[in-house]
């Protein structure tokens, strides 16, 4: 074998080589990419984790929207809980205030984190946190229940052809994650 | 095989029986290893497919445990893809890409004996899990999270397993790729080269590019299961729909890679048995590269009922079927090249036809699959099930089996039986049209998949598909014997083989010698 084809073979394996490693750490960027892309797009029906500051102004009374609550929680964690009221009619703009009970039916503390989904995905943005039990964990000690508020409004904006939101809230059991 | 054992005056000395084997560096002994390896998980995955039509053949739970029949399934994908359509085609690759390119043997000699190497300890741990606590992976070749999750004490050799046939693969396309870049004779342009070659360096592109993907999607897995990350999981702050995106970022590459090959063997086969020269030779490579581009951009065609903005499904079904352009074009190349050909019909023959003609029919599936209103019904039924078999077993399969009968009397210098192959190419045929044609039926009347019972409206097209299923294992077993008959014996090969082969790997001895082209050939 040539001097300079020995060369060439060891070039091409470094370009493929590179290849690899370059697709390796792609993966790894897609993580932090794929966040940033769900929040500025709410795509998944993911909401903003923290309170929103919104522009109080009138309502737009000509627009009803229902809101439908959800409460899950995940596997089997052994919590009641479940939303005070399972709908609401809101008009886009209106600040509105509602609560969710939860208790511990278990002997432990136990410390729960509440994910919020908002169906359909695309209105995820236009729904509006002011106040939720979703931003912290919840730390409830054996046998403890809780009425926690939430806070909220519907954008103005909210697409034209939504009229029905789902709020679905599920608790994990954050001492899982933990141990 | 046996007899490719012919030594050269220059050769350094290479140890005989089992030791020849495993410190192997030669193209040709390492393709050999790779094919019969290939053989033999083709045999496992097909004694699970075995046990899943045996359950499914009435409704009701009959033999197995619905855990074990997921079990099944799940790794029965596994040991296909990975194990018996993937290094089936690395096996080819490395036979024919040295003799086809005028080359004595692989760029990287070493790294070859360590790919094929690690395949037996990837397969062992993955098929030992079998009989571990809590059972074999279940969750689904696809390994969605948080289900995949909950798998018992196999789900660390299922990550392991996966890195190893991933390491394994990258190793394998590296070599092909550096071989082809910088080992061609002289005169061998690219725009010379056969179109298996074209088709392999495409394909190896494509599995540097993705099996890294893979791998990080699977470590993600890894380390949310075992070091408390969050990657999907979405108490944490992760989401589970991510690993979706990733798994089939790879994933529809991944379909391709099992495919491209298959396209460069029915292009060698077609035009010697044509009589012609290929139709559209450059058209082939420029289709051929479009579809590995194309299929980076179309991956959420598996995920449109997850969730997706409007504009996001119609970019992706208008993507998808994008892609049954180039698709068509070498559809079309084939059909030509037969057009007013000499055409004789062999073994190889039948099979790049049937190739041609059930390919076209999971083309087809797949674009009604890729319609995104009509793929909210279909998808996870049986419907998408006969597309990937369509695909994959009529697809892939057929054309390893052709490319074996192919080049099988170059390999060992013995012709295989004629008669018993066009008997194995009918009875596959039939039979597995008879196995999976009903499962069409089956996924637009709503049949799901991957479930061991059902409804009883299902189950005479249940009962046909079963009976399919048997046909076509056991005419498997002919292959088998034909293979081994044809390694020990038969009618003395001639160099060129068939009258109207052409091309370098052709003007070799019939076995060739152990190193392939000690002096370049000049290609003129
Ligand atoms: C014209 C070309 C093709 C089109 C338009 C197409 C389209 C699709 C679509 C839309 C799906 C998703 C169906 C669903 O889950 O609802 C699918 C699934 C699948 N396709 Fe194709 N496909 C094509 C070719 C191929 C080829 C060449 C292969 C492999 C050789 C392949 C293998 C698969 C597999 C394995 C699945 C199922 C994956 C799983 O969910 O387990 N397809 N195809
Ligand atoms: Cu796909």
């Amino acid at each position: 074998m040539t001097h300079s084809a020995e060369q060439g073979k060891k070039r091409t394996l470094r370009q493929t080589l590179l290849i690899v490693l370059g697709m390796f750490g792609f993966v790894f960027a897609l993580v932090p990419l794929y966040s940033v892309l769900c929040d500025v797009t709410g795509l998944n029906g993911k909401t903003r984790n923290q309170p929103e500051r919104v522009v109080y102004t009138e309502p737009d009374l000509s627009r009803t929207i229902t809101v439908e609550f959800l409460a899950n929680v995940n596997e089997s964690m052994p919590w009641d809980f479940h939303p005070a009221v399972t709908r609401m009619k809101v008009h886009p703009g209106q600040v509105r205030k509602t609560s969710f009970y939860a208790r511990n039916l278990s002997s432990d503390t136990m410390v729960g984190q509440a994910v919020p989904s908002v169906a359909p995905g695309l209105a995820a943005l236009h729904f509006r946190k002011t106040e939720c039990f979703c931003f912290t964990e919840q730390r409830f000690a054996p046998g403890e229940w809780r009425d926690m508020p939430l806070v909220f409004m519907v954008d103005k904006d909210l697409p034209e052809d939504i009229t029905t939101l789902t709020l679905a809230y599920t608790f994990f059991d954050k001492q899982i994650l933990v141990d | 095989m046996s007899t490719a054992t012919t030594h050269d005056a220059h050769n350094e000395e290479h140890p005989s029986g089992l030791m020849r084997w495993v410190t192997t560096t030669n193209h040709k002994d390492i393709g050999t290893l790779y094919l019969l390896f290939a053989l033999m998980m083709f045999i496992v995955g097909g004694a699970m497919a075995m046990i899943i039509r045996a359950e499914l053949f009435e409704p009701g739970l009959q033999f197995v445990e619905p855990q074990f029949f997921n079990s099944m399934t799940t790794m029965h994908a596994l040991v296909m893809i990975f194990g018996a359509v993937m290094p089936a085609f690395v096996g080819l690759a490395n036979w024919l890409i040295p003799m086809m390119i005028g080359a004595p043997d692989m760029a990287l000699p070493r790294m070859n004996n360590w790919s094929f190497w690690i395949l037996p300890f990837a397969f062992a741990i993955l098929l030992s899990t079998l009989f571990m606590e809590g059972g074999a992976p279940a969750g689904g070749w696809t390994m969605y999270p948080p289900l995949v999750l909950q798998t018992g004490n196999a789900f660390p050799f299922l990550i392991f397993s996966v890195h190893l046939m991933g390491i394994s693969s990258i190793m394998g396309a590296i070599n092909v790729i550096v071989t082809i870049v910088n080992m061609r004779a002289p005169g061998m342009t690219m725009m010379k080269m056969p179109l298996f070659v074209w088709t392999w360096l495409i394909t190896a592109y494509l599995l540097i590019a993705t099996m890294p993907v893979l791998a990080g999607a699977v470590t993600m897995l890894l380390t949310d299961r075992f070091f408390d990350t969050s990657f999907f999981n979405a108490a944490g702050g992760g989401d589970p729909v991510m690993f979706q995106h990733i798994f089939w970022f790879f994933g529809h590459p991944e379909v391709y890679i099992l495919i491209l090959p298959a396209f460069g063997i029915v292009s060698q086969i077609v035009p010697t048995f044509a009589r012609k020269p290929l139709f559209g030779y450059s058209s082939m490579v420029y289709a051929t590269a479009s579809i590995a581009f194309l299929s980076f951009i179309v991956w959420a065609h598996h995920m449109f009922t997850v969730g997706m903005p409007l504009t996001g499904e119609l970019f992706f079904m208008y993507a998808t079927m994008l892609i049954a352009v180039p698709t068509g074009v070498k559809v079309f190349n084939w059909v030509s090249t037969m057009w007013r050909g000499a055409m004789t019909f062999e073994t190889p023959m039948l099979f790049a036809l049937g190739f041609v003609v059930m390919f076209t029919i999971g083309g087809f599936s797949g674009l009604m699959l890729a319609m995104a209103p009509v793929d909210f019904q279909y998808h996870d039924t049986y419907f998408v099930v006969a597309h990937f078999h369509y695909v994959l077993v009529t697809g892939a399969v057929f054309a390893i089996m052709g490319a074996s009968y192919y080049w099988m009397p170059k390999w060992t210098g013995h012709m295989y039986d004629e008669r018993l192959g066009k008997l194995h190419f009918w009875l596959s045929t039939i039979s597995v049209n008879v196995l999976f044609f009903p499962q069409h039926f089956l996924g637009l009347a709503g049949m799901p998949r991957r479930i061991p019972d059902y409804s009883v409206q299902f189950a005479g097209f249940n009962e046909i598909s079963s009976i399919g299923g048997f046909a076509f294992g056991l005419t498997q077993l002919l292959y088998v014997y034909i293979v081994f008959k044809t390694i020990k014996g038969g009618a003395k090969a001639t160099d060129q083989v068939w009258e109207g082969a052409h091309g370098l790997e052709w003007t070799l001895p019939s076995p060739p010698p152990y190193h392939s082209f000690s002096t370049a050939p000049e290609v003129k």
